[in-house]
């Protein structure tokens, strides 16, 4: 043999240590480190989302208000298109050469290898005729997806628009929503987001090094299927909707019905409104920005998110907190001469009432009243006390759901505006006002300030003898019909049920006799308070509440029809139409001779700025010049209530815009 | 000579038939490794002469039946015959330079027919055959420089022929012919330079080489004051501190002057230095996921979705352990270099049994190639040794590799059965 023998035992040594060096190198990757499976996966598993149906919504006779329709997106796959006509594409989908270069080079950007959206939302017409020729146009596919649509393109502001996720959006969400989701934007669509838009499925599938799909992973196992979103009925009666929308046309101002048993409102009209078509599709964009546009601002929700002075709609509730105080009993009568003197000022008043009690100082909306008993009341404890007495009177007002979200399931609701005593205290200096100085709230003027939802829920209050349900739009959910608890609990507004019957006869005078007589519904008892909103900037706007019938109360209503005049002209009739429709679902002829069609077919939009405003503004039957000092300090709140009549219309519209803007902030 | 009677009586009365059944085992794990790499769910079938299993089949095949021809041959035959085989597989090598097809920018392959022939292949074989031949000659002693000199021209002279081509892979594994010299009486030193120098190439260009330096001085210092005693340890030591400080000086320039762009992005990527992981990086970042995904029993046959859905490269060539650990996870690893280890160890027992000098030299060039494959191979997979393109032995897709293994193999297998006559080059 050989000397260097032992040499083997250094070379056997080498080779073991070497591929236990090897083993130990695998040992680590294979079983310590856990990063590979982790990459092996995310190289291999595509994680395809599968998109749920979006809910749709109904009306309380299960009438679609809103549903899906199916659309095409075309998509491409840069790294597999190869030479195509073109200009032939170009004109299927209706683009141009230009668009087209810019939407590859946007595709080509996002993943030469990877599929994204080329064209969105192609008809089915395009689709059929594309779709038959899209072999041609290797690289090109096409998807479907659905989008909303609206049969009757009727309670645009009501149902709110679906838009897609911004980067904002997908942030708060916590990754939920990815780029190219929807998301509701406003009304029931952006309320009941979480319910509508369902549960989206995530299928596993596995690729290959090119990302070409080479069927599911693990057989499926971690698959989830899409989950269709939650079928929602709301409260809306299309048929009042539709002839409220019919009657509001071509003027400005809301419709709230609600049914004051459950708090299910029953109308929503927001006018001028838009056809919430226009909010899908292609040309999406462009309708957008022409709403925007429009001085009459459709996009404003009005009947949540416009204020109004409540004037003598206001006189009600008014007297229904004298008379828990004790300040007042229905026999308390106070001699109206046709004006009212506080301090060394006077609150007019329209009629010689002589000697009024309640129901005729209801029934003839007496200033002189209401202010006598407002100045008892403040000055219950004496002068000194006022403060106190206000603050507390406020808080009542308040209990009504007056200068307080009511808690509507909508976005960006309104609270109106009760004013406090540091308002006051600001204004006069501490302890230097008095029930005089205040004296216009008496009358539902001077700060007060309600929504036409907070006006039609004081009328179910009323209706209710003393409590209402927090107004809703959606009276179920889903299959199973669920209501939300918090639509199911009374709001106890601290009146005594005693006290109402006096002010309902009042109100019932309204219609009988008094401001209201004209929309007198023949066999319905309707009781209604007729209310002028002053108006700085033009002609007031015209107030009507009310609720029928009278026993047993199916319908509470608020209408406002702005720069109309008084409450009994324009706003009294369409509440009278609405109530009639929803009770007897006809409308029969008034002793008046009034028709829906006469009040449908007015046109009462202010004029524009640079139009010459058509009638001279006139002061409202129950309104005071007097109480003028009190609205002119707050313009802009009157710019909420879209007055339009600003001189500077483009500042009116960023502002309004913004105001929008504002309550979209607080969401 | 009773024994050299039987043994002509019966071809296979000697084979070591442990040796013959690690070979045949690996053999079916390559072949069923490349089925998986390259399985398509739409042609099921395991005999599809079109793709590289089917093919690879034909290999299998054909490869035992020259290792039937090589153990029916006589002995004589590969020691007479060493040194023309040698200067065929010269001229093969410079042939290929002229006329051989590029693949992969490697100038390697002669196209035969369908097939193509990797003369760099064969040429593993010859030169050990050469060099066993040589060293075993009476007079030959590898610490005279004579000798040492000529034993080093016979490995050179190839390595220079397949580095024009240039295929750095193939070059390296000559190299591995360090444990042969060693084994026959080279100076340890040469084994501890070597190991100095790869130690120190990587640690320069992973750090900066003045603190190598520094490092370098104070630990020979060190070990000079720990071996005070002995002068002459003591001057080796101190003249190993200068050259190395030498070359780590040196290394820099190498890294920036001699290596090529894609050997030194392939030792980037190795040592971390860049991260480029979509680009050069690629090959090995998904290799190692391929492997690293596998934990401890692997997805399961055909599982492999790394391997299947082709995001390793060369999956059935040279990155065919990623298919071995995707699969089979850390426990087919460990049966696999298990079986490797098996068969190495049972070389160099082959070798070290052996009556002539040349059989045993033979034998540890044999254990000493594959070896050098196995370990730089899988070695690059799991992204320990730069990515050099040699094939896995046995195991990786390819004619001209399995070929020349077999016939490397099953002529140690044939000298081995034979280990009782006596035989002698002159």
């Amino acid at each position: 043999m050989n000397s260097f023998f032992a040499r083997r035992y250094v070379i056997t040594g080498i080779f073991i240590i070497l591929c236990l060096t090897l083993l130990v190198r695998l040992f680590y990757m294979q079983i310590i480190d856990d990063k590979y499976l982790l990459a092996s996966n995310s190289n291999v598993i595509r994680k395809v989302i599968m998109y749920p149906a979006r809910g749709p919504i109904l009306d309380r006779n299960n009438k679609i208000l809103v549903q899906n329709e199916p659309v095409y997106d075309i998509i491409v796959t840069p790294r597999k298109v190869k030479e195509f006509d073109t200009l032939e594409f170009c004109k299927m989908i209706g683009i141009d050469k230009e668009g087209f270069d810019k939407r590859f080079a946007k595709a080509v950007k996002y993943s030469p290898y990877r599929s994204s959206i080329f064209e969105k939302q192609l008809p089915a017409r395009l689709w059929a005729s594309l779709s038959e020729r899209i072999y041609e146009f290797p690289g090109f596919d096409v998807q479907p997806r659905t989008i909303r649509t609206y049969p009757d393109s009727t309670a645009a502001q009501f149902l709110g628009y679906v838009g897609e996720v911004t980067d904002r959006d997908i942030e708060k969400s916590n990754g939920y929503y990815r780029p190219g989701d929807y998301i509701g934007r406003t009304g029931v669509e952006k309320a009941y987001e979480d319910l509508l838009r369902g549960q989206r499925g995530v299928l596993n599938q596995m690729v290959d090094s090119r990302n070409v799909p080479k069927g599911k992973f693990a057989n499926g196992a971690y698959d989830t299927v899409a989950v269709a979103g939650e079928r929602l009925q709301s409260s809306l009666d299309i048929r009042l909707q539709k002839l409220g929308e019919k009657l509001m046309k071509n003027k400005v101002g809301s419709i709230v019905a609600i049914e004051p048993s459950t708090g299910e409102i029953l109308a929503f009209v927001s006018s001028p409104t838009y056809d919430p078509n226009l909010m899908v599709g292609r040309e999406r964009g462009n309708n957008v920005a022409k709403l925007y546009d429009d001085p009459y601002n459709p996009l404003f929700i009005r009947p949540i998110q416009a204020y109004y002075p409540p004037g003598s709609s206001f006189k009600p509730l008014s007297a229904l907190i004298a008379l828990q105080q004790g300040i007042l009993t229905p026999q308390t009568t106070y001699f109206c001469a046709g004006g009212y003197w506080a301090g060394n000022h006077m609150v007019k008043c329209t009629h010689h009432h002589g000697t009024t009690d309640l129901t005729l100082g209801i029934a003839g909306s007496c200033n002189v009243y209401f202010c006598s008993v407002f100045d008892k009341l403040i000055n219950e404890h004496g002068g000194k006390q006022t403060e106190a007495t206000f603050t507390d009177w406020k808080a009542r007002v308040n209990q009504f759901g007056f200068g307080v979200k009511l808690g509507v399931d909508l976005p960006h609701e309104g609270r109106g505006n009760v004013p406090t005593a540091l308002h006051y205290d600001n204004i006069h200096g501490k302890n230097h006002w008095r029930a005089s100085t205040i004296i216009s709230l008496a009358i539902g003027q001077g700060e007060l300030e309600a929504t036409p939802l907070q006006l039609a829920n004081i009328e179910c209050t009323i209706a209710n003898h003393g409590y209402y349900y927090t107004p809703h739009l959606i009276r179920a959910i889903g299959d199973k019909n669920i209501v939300k608890k918090e639509f199911t609990s009374k709001h106890d507004v601290g009146i005594d049920p005693q006290y109402f019957e006096p002010v309902i006869e009042g109100m019932h005078q309204v219609v009988q006799v008094g401001t209201a007589r004209g929309s007198m519904i023949p066999g319905i008892d309707m009781c209604g308070k007729t209310g002028t909103a002053q108006n700085p900037h033009g002609k007031n706007h015209s107030l009507f509440v009310a609720f029928a019938p009278r026993i047993n109360p199916k319908i509470a209503i608020a209408v406002v029809v702005e720069n109309s005049g008084d409450g009994g002209t324009w706003a009294a009739p369409i509440a009278s139409f609405i109530v009639e429709k929803y009770l007897r679902d006809s409308i029969t002829t008034r002793p008046s001779g009034i028709t829906p069609e006469y009040y449908a077919n007015a046109n009462l939009l202010p004029p524009l700025p640079g139009q010459k405003p058509a009638v001279k503004p006139k002061v409202g039957a129950d309104s005071t010049k007097q109480q003028k000092g009190d609205t002119t300090n707050k313009p802009a709140v009157q710019v909420k209530a879209a007055s339009r009549k600003n001189k500077k219309d483009t500042l009116l519209r960023t502002l309004a815009a913004a105001q929008i803007k504002r309550k979209d902030d607080e969401q | 000579m009773s024994n050299s009677s039987t043994n002509q009586r019966g071809f296979f009365f000697n084979v070591d038939w442990l040796t013959v059944l690690l070979y045949l085992t690996l053999c079916a794990i390559g072949w069923f490794n490349i089925h998986s790499a390259v399985f398509d769910p739409k042609h099921p079938g395991f005999v599809d002469f079109d793709t590289n299993y089917g093919k690879q089949f034909i290999f299998i095949m054909s490869s035992i039946i020259l290792a039937i021809v090589i153990l029916l041959l006589d002995n004589r035959f590969f020691i007479t015959f060493a040194s023309i085989f040698y200067i065929i597989t010269v001229i093969l090598l410079i042939a290929v330079l002229v006329v051989g097809r590029n693949v992969g920018g490697n100038q390697a392959w002669i196209p035969l027919g369908s097939f193509r022939l990797q003369p760099s292949e064969f040429a593993k074989v010859t030169t050990v055959l050469l060099l066993a031949r040589y060293l075993s000659g009476t007079n030959i002693r590898i610490t005279e420089p004579r000798s040492f000199f000529s034993a080093a021209a016979i490995i050179g002279l190839p390595m220079l022929l397949i580095m024009l081509q240039p295929d750095t892979g193939s070059t390296l594994v000559f190299c591995s012919l360090i444990f042969v010299l060693y084994r026959e009486g080279l100076s340890p030193y040469f084994l501890i330079i070597i190991g100095l120098m790869i130690v120190l190439f990587v640690l320069t260009l992973l750090y900066n080489q003045i603190y190598l330096v520094i490092g370098v001085v104070i630990l020979g210092l060190l070990i000079m004051w720990t071996l005070r005693r002995f002068r002459q340890v003591m001057f080796t030591v101190f003249i190993g501190m200068l050259i190395s400080v030498a070359f780590i000086f040196s290394v820099k320039y190498i890294y920036l002057h001699v290596l090529k762009q894609h050997q030194k992005e392939r030792i980037d990527i190795l040592l971390g230095l860049t991260t480029d992981l979509r680009k050069k990086g690629y090959n090995v970042n998904q290799s190692k996921i391929a492997i690293g995904s596998g934990k401890l029993w692997g997805k399961g046959y055909l599982q492999g979705t790394q391997t299947k859905y082709s995001f390793v490269p060369e999956q059935s060539t040279d990155f065919i352990f990623c298919t071995v650990g995707e699969e089979w996870g850390f426990a087919g690893s460990v049966v696999l270099i298990g079986l490797y280890l098996f068969l190495l160890l049972r070389l160099l027992m082959l070798a070290e049994r052996q009556r002539s000098p040349f059989s045993r030299i033979y034998g540890y060039g044999v254990a000493s190639v594959l070896f050098f494959h196995v370990i730089i191979n899988i070695g690059m997979t799991v992204g320990v040794v730069p990515v050099i393109g040699i094939p896995l032995p046995f195991i990786s897709y390819g004619g001209s590799s399995l070929w020349s293994f077999t016939i490397l193999l099953f002529i140690m297998i044939k000298l081995d059965s034979n280990r009782m006559g006596t035989i002698s080059p002159n």
